[in-house]
């Protein structure tokens, strides 16, 4: 089943991709050539999602293994049987159930999570810097179109005069 | 790292692939909606909508984290961003001459079919073998359990691993505020002064600097007729 | 004859109670929402050693909280329930509370931000060290959030509604 479905998301990512790029590169206007930046960078983050994926995976939030803990004194040996089988990491006064041989958990690769999750705060901020410029783009020239500002700036260059 | 690849071989769950699936093919839907629409408005707003939907996706990706702030800053916030730059902008956007589309076009065709090309060097989608999900990224998940001991190993990585990192982040968070407050100003008024110098209101409108030559004269000629 | 006119006298008196206001209901379902988005946010903050959330998404749904604050009740009295001034503080707050606990790291002997020295031994120390930072995050994030809306919504449009 994964054959035909292994590629699947990067094509999807390439095709956003190509999207975002495109409204950046065609659109005159600069609200939305943002709009399209912001669909190219989600691209990116999707890319990362994907590659960080691992199949049957859970999110990185380790299980803590009650089973062995004295939280809840519950005992060793209570019903546990989902658990056993799995590695104890029993150091300090927490255990978590880790992947290893014999184990039946296994987590989503984290890293890619921690680097996009920086990834869209930063990118509120750009996208709020851009906001800005575009708003006082507006009250200078009257106009967020990108031709029309060059047309302004060619008559000013020209003329000596604002329009 | 070939312990991990030991562990029994996991199937992908049907729901997992059609929640893929579908969400995936409903956000280039909705990228596509964004390119043809020509009202700001509808724009905003589908970049809520896009943002929601990649949220979900990334549910279904175990990305929770990610998701959460997605959620949080994608749809709410940057939506209400956009709105309201857009209320100081225009509404609409003017069409785009066909000769200029089809050069962003060709450049756009170009780097995907050249992006299309390498996808097939890419690892298979969820495999535990390939080398992003080999090396240090899993061994945050055992040394968070040892070193840290709390379960979100996110957590861990971003304030601790990578905290340096998250500095340079706050850090960047902290001027793009700057930067929006020395553009637009806390109260709105950046860039719109008055002052009355000898009882004479000058202003950003009849300054030298913002407004023409001609313009500039006057002003002077003004400022000689009222002395 | 009078039925008619008493009926719509009713109706005034009713209208009258309730305000020409036709926000009344955003109104009240936001004044009890607000103050479950803030609280929702200092859950996510304190809870994000356990599940998903940390300083960046608690900082934003408390600058959320805020923003709908002011959508629903205006600038003027959002303004008054987070003043600004409290903007300018928080924004460097955040940064120093971020970067001082690296010095306070330095200080102690270990190196830039490994936090193993702050308690009584490391793992204790990785817990203050993660709090401490994530507080820093959340302050700096909800400021800058907060400053970027007042920022937007305070600037007057030059142009009037007829000119779009």
């Amino acid at each position: 089943m994964s054959d035909w479905f292994s590629q699947y998301n990067y094509i999807v990512v390439i095709i956003l991709m190509m999207t975002g790029l495109y409204t950046v590169f065609a659109s005159r206007n600069l609200i939305k050539k943002l709009a399209g930046l912001s669909v190219f960078q989600t691209s990116v983050f999707l890319l990362y999602i994907t590659i960080g994926k691992v199949s049957g995976g859970q999110p990185p939030i380790l299980i803590e293994d009650k089973g062995y803990g004295d939280d809840y004194g519950s005992g060793g040996d209570g019903g546990h049987s989902l658990l056993d089988g799995t590695i104890q990491v029993a150091a300090g006064d927490a255990a978590y159930i880790l992947p290893g041989p014999g184990s039946d958990v296994l987590y989503s690769n984290p890293l890619p999570h921690v680097l996009i999750l920086t990834a869209i705060v930063v990118g509120v901020a750009t996208l709020s810097i851009g906001l800005a410029l575009t708003v006082r783009i507006r009250e200078v020239y009257r106009t967020i179109e990108e031709d029309e500002i060059e047309a302004a700036d060619f008559v000013y260059n020209l003329e000596g005069t604002a329009d | 790292m070939n312990l991990i690849a030991a562990a029994a071989e996991p199937a992908f769950v049907v729901p997992v692939l059609l929640l893929d699936i579908s969400l995936l093919a409903l956000l280039v839907i909705v990228a596509i909606a964004i390119v043809r629409m020509r009202s700001l408005f509808g724009i905003v707003m589908l970049q809520g909508v896009y943002s929601l939907v990649s949220a979900a996706w990334f549910v279904s990706l175990d990305a929770v984290d990610v998701a959460f702030t997605e959620a949080a800053v994608g749809a709410g916030v940057s939506t209400v961003l956009m709105l309201s730059a857009m209320l100081l902008a225009d509404r609409k956007s003017s069409p785009v001459p066909m000769r200029r589309q089809l050069g962003a076009l060709a450049v756009v065709i170009l780097a995907g079919v050249a992006m299309l090309y390498a996808v097939g060097d890419m690892p298979a989608f969820g495999d535990v073998n390939s080398p992003a999900n080999s090396y240090v990224g899993m061994d945050f998940i055992a040394k968070t359990a040892e070193e840290i001991q709390i379960p979100n190993v996110v957590t861990a990585v971003l304030a601790s691993y990578r905290g340096y990192d998250t500095f340079g982040e706050v850090v960047v968070i902290f001027s793009a505020g700057l930067g929006v407050l020395l553009l637009l100003g806390l109260n709105g008024n950046a860039g719109r002064w008055e002052a009355k110098p000898n009882g004479q209101v000058i202003n950003d409108r009849t300054a030298p600097s913002a407004a023409g030559v001609e313009d500039t004269r006057t002003v002077d000629q003004k400022a000689e007729g009222d002395a | 004859m009078s039925d008619p006119n008493t009926k719509l006298d009713a109706q005034d008196a009713l209208s009258e109670r309730i305000g020409s206001d036709p926000h009344v209901l955003l109104r009240v379902i936001s004044k009890f929402l607000i103050p479950l988005i803030a609280l929702f946010a200092f859950y996510v903050q304190f809870h994000g050693d356990y599940g998903p959330g940390g300083g960046f998404q608690a900082g934003v749904i408390l600058a959320a909280s805020v923003i709908l604050y002011a959508l629903i009740f205006g600038l003027t009295e959002a303004k008054k329930a987070f003043p600004p001034r409290l903007i300018r503080y928080g924004m460097t707050l955040g940064v120093i509370l971020y970067g001082g606990t690296g010095v306070l790291n330095l200080i102690l002997g270990d190196e830039f931000l490994n936090y193993s020295n702050l308690g009584k031994d490391s793992i204790a120390g990785q817990h203050y060290g993660i709090l401490a930072v994530e507080l820093g995050v959340l302050i700096t994030v909800t400021t800058v959030m907060i400053a970027i809306f007042y920022a937007f919504g305070s600037r007057q449009p030059e142009t009037s509604d007829e000119d779009w």
